[in-house]
């Protein structure tokens, strides 16, 4: 048995930039993301889609797409042998449609074929006669008109949840304004995609990108009519997810086509149909009202937030809390009237987005902000700070936040930054860049401030949780350590981030991450900034467990009271190793599953909007310089730089690329991204129209992360991914508008908003 | 239809090629290559960009019967021996995260080395500008560029 004394602290544990186990895989190419699955005989699957936002079906003939040489399969919702509708929240959406079209991009009809450009002409094929319908497309006239016409049965409101705090709504000082937010995409690169193979039991084996395995097992097996237990999915290499992986896109789709062709089928969306393909952030029409003492104290705030969720409910409702519940933003106010809808139209459909419902309402509450300081002549700065919660504060839904909630000391921190240069002489760094639009006349600079409130994790009363599998064995003379989860990676570093809480948990540096698949316990969504803590509390728990068992294996076989487990040694109680981890497992094997759930939520009051819906917050705070050609209406982001408090950094790299990437989409709706929609027909389904940010775009970011523990979670860890995308918004917007004494009540900014031609 | 190209050093000929295919899909589908990503397939996004005939390009606006005779440099031909010193500089200053954008980056990144061994930053941003990426933000890809060009000229 070993004697020595040393221990060290394992390599690449938490705290540490460990690098990527997919790493090296994902440069050299071979990493499988879902769109490069391939299996010998495999068919290729398309979807034909309504040209129509509201129309009735009034047949489809599927025989010239029949008779074409190579097709396998042509399938309507006729031959959904199980329930015809799904759906993340509740089952509204047909697998196919049923008699009727409620958006552009509905799809109809799915084809199996030898080739996908086969499969594509086979849909060209299908004969569909429509009675093409008026598309009811106003959200305000969806949330409260009572004589609209209605897109389901059940009226066109998805959930109304209103906010009433106090009973003061009168003030010194009022300020008004009306927003919009335009429908913005998550534009992941890797298109939806995945492979259904037809297996022996008369199930199917799923291969998919997306971002919750376990919800869509649950949605696709009963439109199947199988069990679960017979449609066992497995995560391919994801693309980005941003929330647009949410929702199901093709996987029933392909699933019937293989179960019916008994052969494997792969569906890989293009660009174009990746637009029409998942749901996107919710457009809206947002009125506030502000009012405040004349040094700029909130006496009140009335609000109303009009979300439109086009043609299913999707993920509505719980965007609808998030707008709700954090509308009025991490302010102290002592009086408010809210009213967030949601609502059905024949718009596109749209769901999860980063920052969920809590962006668009940082965009309103922050220009207000603006607003109210201009009115009582102080700074942007001064009066956040006037009206910041702290811990202990109570937000609109009565919540106190029980965390560090240092957001005034974040905000001194970034304006106390120093400020990037003046107006640079190169033409590249100015608006219009190497397009030679001016030599500098004309453009004026501005710097904006913004700050965002987010809810980390599910709320509202989720049952909330992940589950870890640890096991420990020897391996070649060596412990190794492998952790299962069916935790989706996206591309944020999760798979990184289980390994190192296992290596900092077991002292074990060999540590492998299996496939994520639905072989284990849920792990719930890699959404709502949620899988560091739930996850990574599973995989935390679940080391536990397993070192636990470990120490009662080294105390029985080592005849050894007292042991513990540090710097992967057993060592005794004044610290002599005593063993190696190796040397104490030897043939055995320790298998642990637990599931961690974080603290439990409440749901809303229905009438009032009181409760602890949340179990943590998270704040980041940007200040954004501009230069404004104010005669064209370019614009370049000079500088963004952000303050975020993260609560613990369990991965320095990861979390700055985190935060850089946030502030990157925010830079996206501020300036640039927005699915154009007239009359419920989407007018730029690419990459050509619709803008997301390029390397030229982009400014030098600089970031100040704190770290303020959060006694609830595990590390003591905030959900990091998300805050930053609310806040550079509104910064960004903010210097705009000071570089150009416009309102700029609209996002994204255009051009002519600027020049108000 | 019949295509015979040079890939990543071997020759390669790929039967029942239909005329509409893009090299990008003889790549993917057809030489067992799918390094190269299909973001857009519309000449867009640049995750497609490979080599020909030494000059990068976006591999789904190459005609497949183009490619007949020529010489295609994949991501996955970029190093014979472990990694180049592009892959490793992504690697080592976290350029990298869902990764869908990163081979088209790289061998764009590479291109830029070839030609200009210490690029001022305006120059990495015009090279890397036909390349999306939707997660980093870029900062992370800035710096790995850097990386790699230090240590290229410090070899
Ligand atoms: S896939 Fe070729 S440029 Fe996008
Ligand atoms: S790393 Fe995901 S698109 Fe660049």
């Amino acid at each position: 048995m070993t004697d020595i004394q040393v221990t060290s602290p394992v390599r690449d544990g938490v705290g540490a930039s460990a690098p990527r186990p997919d790493g090296t895989l994902k440069v050299t190419g071979e990493f499988a993301y879902a769109s490069d699955l391939w299996m010998d005989g495999m068919l290729h699957g398309a979807t034909l889609r309504s040209p129509h936002p509201r129309a009735r079906i009034l047949s489809v003939d599927l025989t010239g797409a029949l008779k074409l040489p190579g097709v396998e399969a042509v399938l309507t919702h006729e031959d959904v042998p199980g329930a015809k509708l799904y759906g993340v929240d509740h089952a509204d959406q047909p697998v196919l449609a049923i008699d009727q079209v409620r958006y552009q991009g509905e799809p109809i009809a799915v084809v199996a074929a030898d080739h996908p450009e086969t499969a594509r002409r086979a849909c060209a094929l299908i004969r569909v006669v429509y009675e093409v319908l008026e598309p009811l497309t106003d959200p305000r006239r969806a949330a409260l008109d009572p004589s609209y016409e209605k897109v389901h049965a059940g009226g066109n409101v998805v959930r109304h949840q209103p906010i009433r705090v106090g009973s003061v709504f009168e003030a010194d000082v009022v300020v008004t304004g009306e927003y919009e937010v335009g429908m913005q995409d998550q534009a992941f690169l890797g298109p939806e995609s995945g492979l259904a193979v037809p297996a022996e039991d008369g199930g199917v084996d799923l291969y998919v990108a997306t971002q919750w395995l376990h919800v869509d097992q649950d949605q696709i097996a009963p439109c199947l009519g199988l069990p679960p237990e017979k449609v066992r999915l497995t995560l391919a290499g994801v693309g980005g997810a941003f929330g647009a992986r949410e929702d199901l896109s093709m996987q029933i789709h392909a699933c019937l086509l293989a179960l019916h062709t008994g052969k494997p089928v792969r569906i890989v969306y293009g660009r174009e149909e990746s637009f029409f393909g998942h749901v996107h952030r919710h457009p809206a029409l947002m009125r506030y009202e502000h009012g405040a003492t004349r040094d700029g104290r909130l006496v009140y705030v009335k609000g109303e937030i009009i979300l439109d969720g086009g043609a299913y409910a999707s993920s509505t409702p719980a965007v609808v809390g998030n707008a709700a519940s954090l509308g009025v933003g991490p302010y102290s106010v002592p009086n408010i009237s809210l009213d967030a809808y949601g609502v059905y139209t024949n718009n596109p459909p749209c769901g999860a987005m980063r920052g969920f419902g809590a962006v668009q309402a940082c965009f309103g509450y922050e220009s207000q902000l603006d607003r109210l300081a201009e009115a009582c002549g102080l700074d942007p700065v001064e009066v956040r700070i006037r009206n910041a919660i702290s811990e202990g504060s109570r937000i609109a839904t009565g919540q106190i936040v029980d965390m560090p909630a240092p957001l005034t000391s974040m905000l001194e921190q970034v304006r106390d930054l120093p400020l990037p240069e003046g107006v640079s002489t190169d033409l590249r760094d100015l608006p219009g860049g190497v397009a030679n639009s001016t030599h500098g006349e004309g453009i004026v600079r501005g710097v904006g401030y913004g700050i965002g409130i987010k809810n980390i994790c599910y709320s509202e009363g989720f049952d909330d949780f992940s589950t870890a599998r640890v096991r420990l064995e020897v391996i070649g003379e060596e412990a190794a350590v492998l952790v299962h989860t069916a935790a989706a990676e996206v591309g944020q570093g999760l798979v990184t981030l289980k390994a190192q809480i296992a290596r900092t948990e077991l002292g074990v540096p060999n540590v492998t991450i299996a496939p994520a698949d639905t072989q284990v316990g849920s792990a719930g969504s890699s959404s709502a900034s949620r899988q560091s803590y739930v996850t990574g509390g599973a995989v935390k728990t679940a080391c536990e467990a397993v070192r636990e068992r470990l120490l009662e294996l080294a105390a029985k076989k080592l005849s050894h009271d007292g042991l513990a487990l540090s710097g992967g040694k057993i060592v005794s109680v004044s610290g002599i190793v005593v063993a190696s981890v190796a040397e104490v497992l030897g043939d055995d094997v320790i298998e642990e599953t637990r599931e961690y759930r974080h603290r439990a939520t409440a749901p809303m009051d229905q009438l009032t909007g009181q409760g602890d819906a949340h179990t943590q917050f998270a704040f980041c705070v940007h200040r954004a310089v501009v230069d404004v050609d104010v005669e064209l209406g370019l614009v370049k982001v000079v500088e963004l730089a952000a303050v975020q408090d993260v609560g613990k950094i369990l991965n320095p790299i990861a979390l700055e690329g985190q935060i850089h990437g946030g502030t990157a989409q925010g830079l996206g709706l501020a300036l640039m991204e927005e699915i154009q929609v007239a009359g419920g027909l989407i007018r730029n389904p690419s990459f050509t129209d619709y803008l997301i940010p390029t390397i030229l775009d982009m400014p030098p970011m600089r970031l100040e992360i704190l770290e303020n523990p959060d006694p609830h979670a595990p590390y003591g860890l905030r959900g990091a991914g998300e805050p930053p995308t609310l806040s550079s918004t509104p910064a960004i917007v903010a210097a705009v508008r000071a570089a150009t004494g416009k309102s700029l009540m609209r996002i994204p900014v255009r051009p002519e908003h600027i020049t108000g031609t | 239809m019949r295509v015979t190209f040079t890939v990543n050093g071997s020759q390669q000929t790929v039967d029942d090629v239909w005329e509409g295919e893009s090299l990008l899909y003889v790549l993917r589908e057809r030489c067992g290559l799918p390094g190269s990503k299909n973001a857009c397939e519309q000449g867009e996004c640049g995750s497609c960009t490979v080599y020909l005939d030494g000059s990068p390009v976006c591999a789904c606006l190459v005609a497949a019967g183009q490619a007949e005779g020529r010489t295609v440099r994949t991501v996955e031909g970029l190093s014979d021996t472990g990694l180049d010193p592009v892959q490793e500089a992504f690697l080592d200053a976290g350029a990298v995260q869902c990764g869908f954008c990163t081979p088209g980056l790289i061998v764009q990144a590479h291109d830029l080395l070839e030609r200009v061994p210490d690029p001022e930053d305006a120059e990495i941003r015009e090279a890397l500008a036909g390349n999306l990426c939707r997660c980093t933000g870029y900062e992370k890809i800035l710096d790995a560029v850097r990386l790699a060009a230090a240590r290229r000229t410090a070899k």
